[in-house]
């Protein structure tokens, strides 16, 4: 992330042209429920180096509705990452370059906002949750600062003002305000994404990103931590981008899914739908290939072969060379169909099903 | 079938400046040849240096380890030596695992190498049999750790650790680094192996559908303490003591129209530098009373299933065994 500038005391109003954020915030949460928050509209995002090209978002797009959770599911490497850092536009560049696309928030795009309106976004509109609680955190700092810090950047209070709000915080995600002046190392994990949580919630987002928040921590910690993800985002209506590779969390906090591979958003649908039948033949092999907790196989039917290299992606289908219904028109450019009931899948099988065709490069409605 | 390796108070304490960590804290259990005993526990419970301890990676602090009747931890160091070979370990991070400087031949070889047990030309048919084995191609002999994805890396592990042909192999969570498709490949491999070549495992993991699926017995440990053995689909329909409970109940499940309520455990967990005797996870139990803070023993409730918790009866309604 971009250096965060400090300030002291009250906010110049040179930022007057900017609307004062906090005091709409809570009421449009509450009213704009089910209306359009976030619509990524065919991105495109490769890293460049001075021997190749890694295509990593290929043809992205996806919409997401105030309160609402999306869970993004997929392996190593696949492009989930990539995608949610795109949204905050901290990807570096270079060697991230991003090569088409929008990404409207709120009505606006983000992708042709300056520094200076990024920032208010970030921390205040968007936040994100990273991975790796261990690292996400100042070690010199201690964490009710950093709490703080982001009720003083975006809503320009007193210090003061902004330690009784960080206080509150702390609180909210089942930390004693005794521990406010304690450093990052003499918390736990689970602790310390905890206080992460605090901090990105801090300044009510609209949106939280959260890139696999619970992967580092224990099982019984996990579930902790969800819950807790979940009583804020029902408190303040916080809609949320769930990045992960295990489909019990994905059925545990998210409205829709869509599954990703090789940069591609291959399967889409609501929960239900994506569980219940799985359409695309990679993800019926993500769904066979887990060992059950009920039933009992003999043997785990894995996917055969690797994820396709990204610096040489095959036309058409990037599964092509692992799925057992391979055929020649699978080099060919495949769309995203779209079936009755909106569940969506990017695969030749389903040609006659759908309803909807959409051509390659364009937005589904 | 004969049992193959049975540990009786095993104790692995380390010494740190605050006092005494009790790592793996007077933990008993058998496991018969041919057999998985799968290890269960979140971070720090001690399944990784109980399974270090085991090989004599670590020497342990207390108790016996007796492998095909003997006690290994009395054993000399040339005695042990030649014991060695007969247990293996696959390591958790197959990047940090194999030496970056050294080619796949060269990682399965080195065994063989310093063993002294095999000439140069028995041990390049061996590399090449094993690296079949494990399902790397023999055109990748020469490549390096870097050149390989994880799942490729991993299966070199495998190989370095069956290239003395060992009888037990730990493997401490194998599979958790690696994505859930080639997941699947390496559980299938390592199932495959154990029938060909009748391998006992101790599988470590914190996965408990992994664990469920390649184990024939599970112990859960919690804080170095063994709180429950018993045999693999049992104790998932019937756990029995409240740490496993509340370990099964937290588990996101995949299947949509299971989608159970958790049960609440409270705080985090205690430390195990100079714990107190008793039940380690009395702290944060719901049927915590005083007589919990009493040593536990591991006493077996049903058939073949063992539970370390002076309430257990009580708390799942089975009756004391009738005096004959």
């Amino acid at each position: 992330m971009e250096n965060v500038e400090r300030r002291r005391g009250r906010r110049s109003d040179k930022s007057a042209s900017l609307p004062d954020k906090h005091a709409e915030v809570i009421v449009d949460h509450v009213d704009k429920r089910g209306q359009l928050l976030l619509s990524v509209k065919d991105i495109e995002i490769c890293y460049e180096t001075k021997d190749e090209v890694v295509k990593a978002v290929n043809g992205v797009s996806f919409d997401l509705n105030y309160g609402e959770t999306i869970g993004l599911v997929g392996e190593t490497g696949a492009g989930k990452t990539t995608i949610a850092r795109s949204i905050l536009r901290i990807l570096p560049t270079p060697p991230a370059k991003f090569m088409s696309g929008e990404i409207y928030f709120d009505g606006q795009d983000l992708c042709t906002m300056n520094d200076e309106e990024m920032r208010h976004i970030r921390g205040n509109r968007i936040s994100m949750v990273f991975q790796d609680p261990m690292t996400a955190l100042n070690p010199v700092k201690r964490v009710g600062w950093q709490i703080s810090e982001g009720f003083r950047y975006h809503e320009g209070v007193s210090q003061s003002v902004a330690d009784k709000k960080a206080h509150k915080m702390l609180e909210l995600v089942g930390i004693s305000g005794d521990r406010f002046r304690e450093y990052p190392h003499q918390f736990s994990g689970g602790m310390k994404q905890r206080v992460i949580l605090a901090m990105a919630l801090a300044c009510n987002p609209d949106l939280l990103i959260a890139d696999e928040p619970t992967s580092a921590l224990d099982v019984t910690i996990q579930a902790q931590i969800l819950e807790l993800i979940a009583e804020l985002q029902q408190k303040k209506n916080t809609a949320m981008i769930m990045i992960t590779h295990d489909f019990g969390v994905v059925a545990k906090t998210c409205n829709n899914v869509g599954v990703v591979y090789a940069g591609e958003i291959i399967e889409y649908g609501t929960v239900n739908q994506v569980f219940e039948r799985p359409m695309h033949p990679y993800t019926q092999g993500l769904f066979d290939a887990i060992p059950s907790m009920s039933s009992d196989v003999d043997r785990l039917s894995p996917i055969l072969g690797a994820p396709p290299d990204p610096t040489k992606l095959p036309q058409g289908c990037k599964f092509q060379k692992r799925c057992k219904h391979f055929d020649t028109h699978c080099r060919e450019e495949i769309p995203t169909y779209k079936m009755a009931d909106g569940h969506q899948c990017k695969c030749k099988l389903y040609a006659s099903e759908a309803v909807l065709e959409n051509e390659p490069q364009t937005v589904p409605e | 079938m004969a049992v193959l390796l049975e540990v009786n108070h095993l104790k692995k304490y380390f010494s740190t400046p605050k006092g005494q960590l009790h790592a793996v804290d007077d933990v008993s259990f058998k496991i018969e040849e041919g057999t998985t005993m799968g290890v269960v526990g979140e971070s720090g419970c001690g399944k990784s240096t109980l399974g270090r301890t085991l090989i004599h990676l670590l020497e342990s602090t207390d108790g016996q380890i007796i492998y095909r009747g003997k006690d290994i931890t009395k054993l000399d160091k040339r005695a042990l030596g030649k014991m060695r070979h007969k247990m293996q370990i696959i390591f958790q991070d197959p990047n940090s695992s194999l030496d970056p400087r050294k080619t796949i031949e060269s990682t399965i070889r080195e065994p063989m190498k310093i063993s002294k047990r095999y000439t140069k030309d028995e041990i390049s048919k061996r590399v090449d049999e094993i690296m079949e084995l494990v399902g790397i191609d023999r055109r990748m002999r020469r490549a390096y750790p870097h050149e390989l994805d994880g799942g490729r890396r991993q299966r070199v592990g495998i190989a370095r650790a069956l290239a003395m042909s060992p009888e037990f192999i730990v493997c401490d969570e194998p599979v958790s680094a690696l994505d859930v498709s080639i997941q699947a490949q390496i559980l299938n491999l390592l199932q495959d192996l154990q029938e060909e070549r009748k391998l006992t495992y101790l599988f470590v993991t914190h996965d408990m559908s992994v664990v469920r699926h390649l184990s024939d017995n599970i112990c859960v440990m919690y804080l170095g303490q063994m709180t429950e053995i018993s045999p693999s689909k049992e104790i998932f329909q019937t756990p029995l003591h409240p740490y496993t409970q509340i370990l099964l109940s937290a588990i996101p499940s995949t299947d949509l129209n299971d989608q159970k309520a958790r049960i609440v455990t409270k705080g985090e967990i205690t430390s195990p530098i100079n714990p107190k005797p008793g039940c380690r996870f009395a702290a944060r139990c719901a049927y915590y009373r005083p007589e919990c803070e009493a040593p536990q023993q591991l006493e077996e409730l049903l058939p073949n299933h063992f539970v370390a918790c002076c309430r257990a009866r009580e708390i799942n309604a089975i009756s004391a065994p009738t005096l004959v």
